[in-house]
């Protein structure tokens, strides 16, 4: 017997294999352990908030299954490649979306699904990548800060699609659409006049749009200010999360022992409001676990971003970082009543498999922007 | 290309724009933590008393009503589980899209159901249908619609149905008794609800008892005198005659002479208590219990009761009937054959004498025959407490006159129940000794009081032997191998007006076996119209079959030998039995 000549012991070895087993997949390893913790974080906390059902712990893990590969493929995609494409994908998608509202397949009441056969498929979680994509191709090879007839062009190109998702009526992906490609416009570079103009506008806008709103519409906007005035009504989910999140205290009821969620008080407790069953069985350490698990992923792909060296790449991935922590912000805000209820899930704890892809493509497509930053022209 | 300045200026923009963005996702973030701190920290206790607001309930534990049952143990009427099904109207409202389903799972209709629904919108509970079998129910709880909740509850089941449901009654949809015995007795047969805290889940169900604050007294159960065999016998037979005769109504009472206990009590028409749906008030009266009558000549044995107590008269005594009418004041008496001469008390009972009857009657003193009818329990409720029981008319001897006097002897101006007349021919088989009606079994018979001799009742019961004889009106009512006394009668029904020629009670009243009575049974059919309609012809067989299959189930010793077999019609066959028998 004999022992293999290499220098260090067994686990650096180990270490460092992995490190060039991931570099040769270019893969991120310090955001692959941050999203891989989030992900198992969530399939725990699923397996309570759906009541424990084991069927649905498989299938969450088959959609993280799918999104991996998407994950992994898409890194390997040159971002020069990823660059041309974006109008493709951008044209391919607004089809897409035409179609599902016009003879869209009527899925949950609202059109947004694409049913292929073997597998249905939402055109707006498309968006979600490739209006951002979109943008930054639009800018990579234009002067920035963007003048202002390019950025009339940016805002028909978010617009388009924003409008065609809010159509179905799908009003939280339409607003994280519209997000994530605002973002792309903010890092390209406003100048404080026009933010401040636009800021101007939308304070006008809402002023008359309160004015003519219908009565049911003020009766949601004002439910959100104060749930009491319609309890069982749209004022329930956020009654119900926050009483929730509130009688978990510190330390939480401990795990499948949240009495709002485990009775069912609270509603779409594996979905989108996944956020208050931790605050119930993990209290506000849960949260904070969950959050710091976040802000390591958010820091991570934002790092990621700036270490790219073009501008396609940099506003793209960008974009991607803040969207992701846009969705958190959104979810726990509305779950905690921070902000009016829309369709937002918890990313990669909430069950769904849609978001779960696209979410874990867009680390793919960062992870590609990031391991390919040196063969880039600038 | 872009110059130095200008670059410089891009990367100070550049990092300018990063700061602020930085910034905001720090405010957001810290945002987050304040908002789930403020949450989990500050409103802690208020939001956690709100969720146990939520899921514990005070539940109610349903008591169970006691169960009726029969003589033996037979069950006459059970509560059974059933869960009735409610919905918050209000919440339901929010679920619109579900009330097709829900309607379909309750087979009613969808516009009905939503209807219903959208006009009870002030209300928070309302209930969409009662008593479904809990397998039902559980179909629609998996349904799992928000608002739509169940609760347990129980329903009456009455296994007997319509054999023992006049005397029963029935519960109300809340299990609380509405008519008959359980209405008498809900006060026993009702339990008290109990309280438990539960743990239950958005849909209503209960999760988990936490703990009981007050047990459930479940209704205490209830043991009747009925013999669910006699009055499934008492049943059939009433039932069979009504059709035959083509009668209008009709009652069967049959009483425990040695304890004063209903064994059987059948009313026609009739209704089944577990169909609520036929309800017709109509049927609902127990008449045996609650409907007065004229009864003819079947009151004449307490008439002739009276007379052997004044000491005037004994079973040898004789009254001269001829020429078969005579006047009382501006009226006349008359017998229905004829003059029947002279003939003793036994014939005038055998041959109903209207004219004999009110001969007797009126040597009599009237305050004897008064204190002689009330003492046998006429004109008063039984102690029976049976809910809407009728006294029956005895008006005070102070007001009789002559013709009042000459026409209640064969019983006209009086009026009685069916249960009343048993109890009272139930009294003289007990050789005077009146006990009273019980719908509850009696383990030891109570001692009565003694309101005729023995001896007298003894000539009395020989006399009324003679009825069933072969020349008697009553021959009918004879049972193989047992000695009947009885009396029949046949009534003219008062209407507007004065008396109907055309419309009759026929009435048979009788004890059996009459060498030591056992039972006593009374039969009424109102309106026979298929023919025949005197009380000999159309109440007396049913008073043959009912007491001959209920002294046999009783395994009572036969008095008398039999020496025919009864032939295709029993009351007949055995009238020829007994005279068969008398013969040799």
């Amino acid at each position: 017997m004999y022992e293999e000549v290499t220098s260090g012991s067994r686990t650096r070895r180990t270490l460092t294999g992995t490190a060039r087993m991931l570099a040769a997949l270019k893969l991120d390893g310090a955001l692959l352990i941050g999203l891989a913790l989030v992900a198992v974080y969530g399939l725990v906390v699923l397996y309570s908030a759906s009541g424990q059902s084991l069927p649905t712990i498989i299938r969450a893990g088959a959609h993280l299954g799918m999104g991996a590969v998407a994950m992994l493929l898409l890194a390997q995609v040159n971002p020069n490649f990823l660059r041309r494409s974006s109008p493709w994908l951008y044209l391919l998608g607004v089809v897409l979306l035409l179609v599902v509202d016009g003879i869209g397949y009527i899925g949950k009441g609202a059109q947004r699904w694409l049913d292929l056969g073997v597998l249905r498929f939402q055109p707006s979680e498309v968006m979600k990548l490739a209006v951002p994509m979109m943008c930054a191709w639009f800018l990579h090879d234009r002067a920035l800060p963007p003048t202002v007839s390019s950025l009339a062009i940016l805002a028909a190109l978010i617009l388009v699609p924003v409008g065609l998702v809010a159509l179905q009526p799908d009003l939280g992906t339409a607003a994280l659409i519209a997000i994530a490609g605002s973002l792309v416009i903010v890092m390209a570079g406003l100048k404080v006049r026009i933010m401040a103009g636009l800021a101007a506008l939308g304070a006008i806008a809402g002023w008359f749009g309160w004015a003519f709103m219908h009565d049911y519409q003020k009766k949601r906007v004002l439910t959100f200010f104060d749930p009491n005035t319609d309890r069982l009504g749209a004022g329930y989910h956020i009654i119900q999360s926050q009483i929730a999140i509130g009688s978990g205290g510190v330390f939480g009821k401990g795990w499948m022992h949240g009495s709002q969620a485990q009775l069912q008080f609270l509603p779409e407790r594996s979905t989108d409001f996944i956020f208050a069953v931790i605050g119930e069985e993990f209290g506000l350490l849960g949260l904070a676990l969950l959050l710091l698990l976040y802000a390591f992923v958010v820091a991570r792909a934002l790092y990621l971003a700036m270490q790219t060296q073009d501008t396609f790449a940099r506003l793209l991935g960008g974009s991607l970082a803040l969207t992701f922590f846009v969705y958190v912000f959104i979810n726990a805000g509305m779950v905690s009543g921070l902000l009016p209820v829309v369709g937002v899930p918890l990313p990669l704890v909430s069950y769904g498999g849609s978001s779960m892809v696209t979410l874990l493509a867009g680390f793919g497509i960062l992870m590609s922007l990031y391991s390919h930053r040196k063969l880039m022209g600038s | 290309m872009i110059g130095y300045e200008a670059r410089q200026e891009a990367a100070l923009s550049f990092r300018w724009r990063s700061y602020v963005l930085l910034a905001i996702l720090g405010a957001s973030a810290l945002a987050l933590g304040w908002r789930a701190a403020n949450l989990a920290l500050r409103d802690h206790g208020f939001l956690a008393s709100q969720g146990n607001a939520r899921f514990t309930r005070v539940a109610a534990i349903v008591a169970h009503r006691g169960t009726i049952i029969d003589r033996y143990g037979e069950p006459l009427a059970v509560s059974t589980p059933v869960d009735s099904v409610w919905t918050n109207p209000r919440e339901l409202a929010l679920a619109t899209d579900q009330i097709p389903r829900l309607a379909a799972a309750l087979k009613v209709d969808r516009q009905e159901l939503t209807r219903r629904v959208t006009s009870n919108l002030d209300r928070e509970f309302l209930y969409l249908e009662r008593h479904l079998q809990p397998a039902e129910a559980q179909q629609i709880r998996a349904l799992e619609i928000p608002g739509v909740y169940l609760s347990r509850e129980y329903r009456r089941y009455f296994p007997a149905g319509e054999v023992a449901g006049h005397i029963l009654g029935f519960t109300n949809v809340d299990d609380a008794g509405q008519e008959g015995l359980e209405l008498a007795f809900d006060h026993w047969l009702a339990g008290e609800d109990g309280a438990k805290r539960v743990i239950q889940d958005r849909y209503g169900r209960v999760v988990q008892d936490v703990d009981s604050i007050r047990s459930a007294r479940p209704g205490r159960d209830l043991i009747l005198s009925i013999d669910l065999r006699i009055q499934y016998l008492a049943y059939r037979e009433l039932k069979a005659a009504i059709l035959q005769q083509r009668a209008r109504a009709g009652s069967v009472v049959v009483l425990d002479v040695a304890t004063g206990e209903v064994l059987a009590m059948v009313n026609q028409p009739a209704y089944n208590p577990n169909d609520r749906e036929q309800f017709v008030a109509a049927t609902y009266r127990n008449r045996a219990a609650t409907d007065i009558f004229e009864p003819g000549s079947s009151i004449k044995p307490f008439f002739v009761a009276a007379g052997l107590a004044s000491g005037k008269y004994d079973d040898r005594s004789v009254i001269d009937t001829s020429p078969g009418f005579f006047k009382v004041g501006v009226k006349t008496i008359e017998d229905e054959h004829g003059s029947l001469g002279v003939i003793n008390l036994a014939t005038i009972l055998a041959k109903s004498s209207n004219v004999g009857m009110a001969r007797l009657a009126l040597s009599l003193e009237p305050q004897l025959i008064w204190k002689t009818l009330t003492s046998l329990g006429f004109g008063q409720v039984t102690t029976s407490g049976y809910p809407g029981e009728s006294a029956g008319l005895l008006s005070d001897y102070a007001h009789w006159r002559p013709i009042g006097i000459a026409t209640m002897s064969h019983g006209y101006g009086l009026s009685v129940t069916p249960l009343q007349l048993a109890h009272a021919y139930a009294t003289i088989g007990a050789l005077g000794m009146n006990r009273p009606v019980s719908f509850l079994r009696v383990d030891s018979a109570p001692t009565g009081e003694r309101v005729l001799d023995p001896n007298l009742c003894r000539e009395l019961i020989s006399m009324l032997e003679s009825v069933v004889a072969a020349e008697g009106t009553g021959k009918r009512a004879a049972i193989p191998g047992y000695r009947v006394a009885g009396k029949t009668g046949t009534a003219w029904k008062a209407t507007a007006g004065g008396y109907s020629t055309d419309r009759y009670m026929a009435v048979f009243g009788g004890m059996a076996p009459s060498s030591n009575p056992r039972l006593a049974a009374v039969v009424v059919i109102d309106e026979p119209s298929a023919g025949k309609y005197m009380g000999g012809d159309v109440a007396a067989p049913v008073f043959s079959a009912v007491v001959g299959h209920a002294l046999r189930l009783l395994a009572v010793a036969p008095d008398e030998p039999v020496h025919a077999l009864p032939d295709t019609e029993p009351g007949a066959a055995a009238a020829q039995g007994v005279r068969t028998a008398a013969l040799q």
